[in-house]
């Protein structure tokens, strides 16, 4: 079945039921790129079967945002992104996810050089036992010989790039645990950026976060997307709002919708996202 | 009786019987320092680290050969326990988590560690000794090292296990390969962890005697060669303290205060060491 016909299926069985044990139509993607194509994907943790049929196309250069209640799925879709998954047995994924066109569900994939190039923040900050600058360097020294002045100079750009240069820029060879939670998070950030990754996940970067800092992450966010094909996920629906340009609705496994931000915030599809987004559930 | 009248008579009960027990212990443990450095003191002295344990009915004298036998002991022991106890360890928490056989090892790990360290010795007595047909330093250092691997096993895995699986996912999303999420930010977390591991099974072997009677043995005389039996602290505490001669007892005094001070000093420095880091 091509793009086009599933497409078509999908349309047509929109009104029913279990239309959503499919995909939802895609929105246009405005000529964008396809970074990440998700193809029928299901997800276990054992045998529990958290992900049901998942397709989902990822336009490049652009902020994508998973919403929905907890529990719905959208962490587990993003960690399917660079299979960081594998590192539990019992943990599994069925289907395809096309990365620039090739399956990286495939066997033999090399998770390290795909996760290069899929770079992932998480909800909690999580600092190396190494100073600030070790931080930084250390990803950046596992897939590239740089000499000393130009790893200065990737450590300075790639903390500039995270809004944080100025403020760790006398202290660059203390402990990275001795940052506060938000800058802590932004060194993460950095420390992502610095190898230089293509796609950037982040999985509720902000949630652990007070409000200022949150907002520089979100700052952070609208600044990088230019370079980055960002996804990201929130249980904080004004955030998604304010960062995405693209959302996606999940609930208990499924996607519900997909759409471009504002169509979906102001005029869902589906009673099931308007229900969500309205605050009668989730 | 009131409910609450009760309670607090209770309460009051209690706290003063575990007060009165913790006071008990103290008790003989101060007693018994008290007793080790009134004795020990007398026989304190440069002496004790130059010269050689003295013979029958000569005078004077000091534990120079047991000393540095001891130290020598130790230092094989932990050498060849140590790298094998945090190997071991960094498997059961990192790349066997969930083998079948890490459980398999957890338990053998758990009897090795509450084994009484005489059948250690005479283990190491029966395929060491007995095979090379004399006692010798390398067979004590083995039997202390059988005593500090299931040490060092335990502590490795318990404090590799306390670094949160958050910062193994960061590291392996950057790209680093499982080895290298091991040693330099598993590792790097934990330590500190296991140098006090470490630590605490240098104290613990510093004291072992049972396990070098069938192996080192003991030596009367100086040597650095592990090839032949070695003085050692504990043992020449036992035999003098059994001797017939004054000097030997005023040695084997000096000697268990010397013991004594040390595993002291390394139960203190682990707890600063825990500190800092924290």
């Amino acid at each position: 079945m091509t793009d086009a016909d599933r497409a078509h299926a999908d349309v047509a069985v929109a009104s029913e039921h279990h239309a959503h044990r499919g995909s939802p139509t895609q929105p246009d993607l405005m000529g964008a790129n396809v970074k990440i194509e998700v193809r029928n994907l299901d997800f276990f943790y054992g045998k529990f079967q958290a992900l049901h049929d998942i397709s989902i196309q990822i336009p490049e250069g652009k902020v994508t945002a998973f919403i929905g209640p907890s529990g719905c799925g959208k962490s587990t879709l993003l960690r399917t992104f660079n299979r960081i998954y594998n590192l539990y047995p019992g943990q599994r994924a069925s289907g395809e996810i096309l990365l620039d066109g090739r399956n990286i569900l495939e066997r033999g994939e090399d998770l390290n050089r795909l996760r290069a190039r899929v770079g992932m923040v998480f909800q909690k900050p999580t600092p190396f036992p190494m100073s600030i600058y070790e931080n930084i360097a250390y990803g950046v020294r596992l897939y590239e010989r740089l000499g000393r002045a130009a790893m200065d100079e990737r450590v300075e750009w790639a903390l500039r790039k995270a809004a944080l240069w100025d403020e760790v820029k006398d202290i660059l060879r203390q402990s990275g645990k001795a940052l506060s939670g938000g800058q802590q998070q932004r060194l993460c950030i950095a420390r992502a950026i610095a190898i230089k990754p293509e796609v950037l996940l982040m999985d509720e970067p902000a949630s652990a976060l007070d409000p200022i800092s949150t907002l520089k992450i979100e700052e952070l966010i609208y600044e990088l997307k230019d370079r980055y094909t960002i996804v990201i996920v929130t249980h904080n629906m004004q955030q998604a709002a304010r960062v995405s340009d693209y959302t996606a609705f999940m609930y208990m496994g499924d996607l519900i919708e997909f759409g471009d931000t504002n169509t979906l915030f102001t005029n869902p599809a589906e009673k099931q996202t308007e229900d969500y987004i309205t605050g009668r559930y989730g | 009786m009131d409910i609450y009248l009760r309670r607090k008579i209770v309460n009051v009960f209690n706290l003063s019987v575990s007060a009165l027990t913790t006071l008990l212990g103290l008790f003989f443990l101060f007693w018994l320092l008290w007793v080790l450095f009134d004795r020990g003191m007398a026989a304190l002295g440069w002496d004790l680290f130059t010269l050689d344990m003295p013979g029958p009915g000569s005078d004077s004298g000091g534990l120079r050969n047991a000393i540095v036998g001891s130290l020598l002991l130790t230092v094989v022991g932990v050498l060849i326990g140590a790298p094998i106890g945090v190997l071991t360890g960094t498997y059961l928490a990192e790349f066997g988590r969930y083998a079948w056989i890490s459980p398999v090892v957890r338990f053998i790990n758990d009897i090795l560690l509450s084994a009484p360290s005489i059948v250690i010795g005479v283990f190491v007595y029966e395929i060491m000794v007995v095979g090379m047909g004399h006692f010798s330093g390398w067979a004590g250092g083995v039997a202390l090292a059988i005593i500090v691997i299931p040490v060092v096993v335990r502590t490795t895995e318990d404090m590799m296990r306390l670094v949160p699986d958050t910062l193994r996912e960061a590291a392996a999303a950057l790209g680093a390969p499982r080895w290298r999420v091991v040693t330099d930010v598993v590792l790097k977390a934990s330590i500190s962890g296991i140098m006090t591991g470490i630590l605490l099974a240098v104290a613990r072997i510093a004291g072992e005697t049972a396990p070098l009677l069938f192996t080192a043995l003991n030596n009367q005389f100086y040597t650095l060669n592990m090839n032949q039996p070695m003085g050692n602290l504990p043992v020449t505490i036992f035999n003098f303290a059994m001797g017939p001669y004054d000097n030997w007892h005023d040695l084997a005094w000096a000697g268990s205060l010397l013991i004594t001070l040390v595993v002291l000093f390394l139960n203190i420095s682990t707890r600063v060491f825990l500190r800092a880091k924290k």
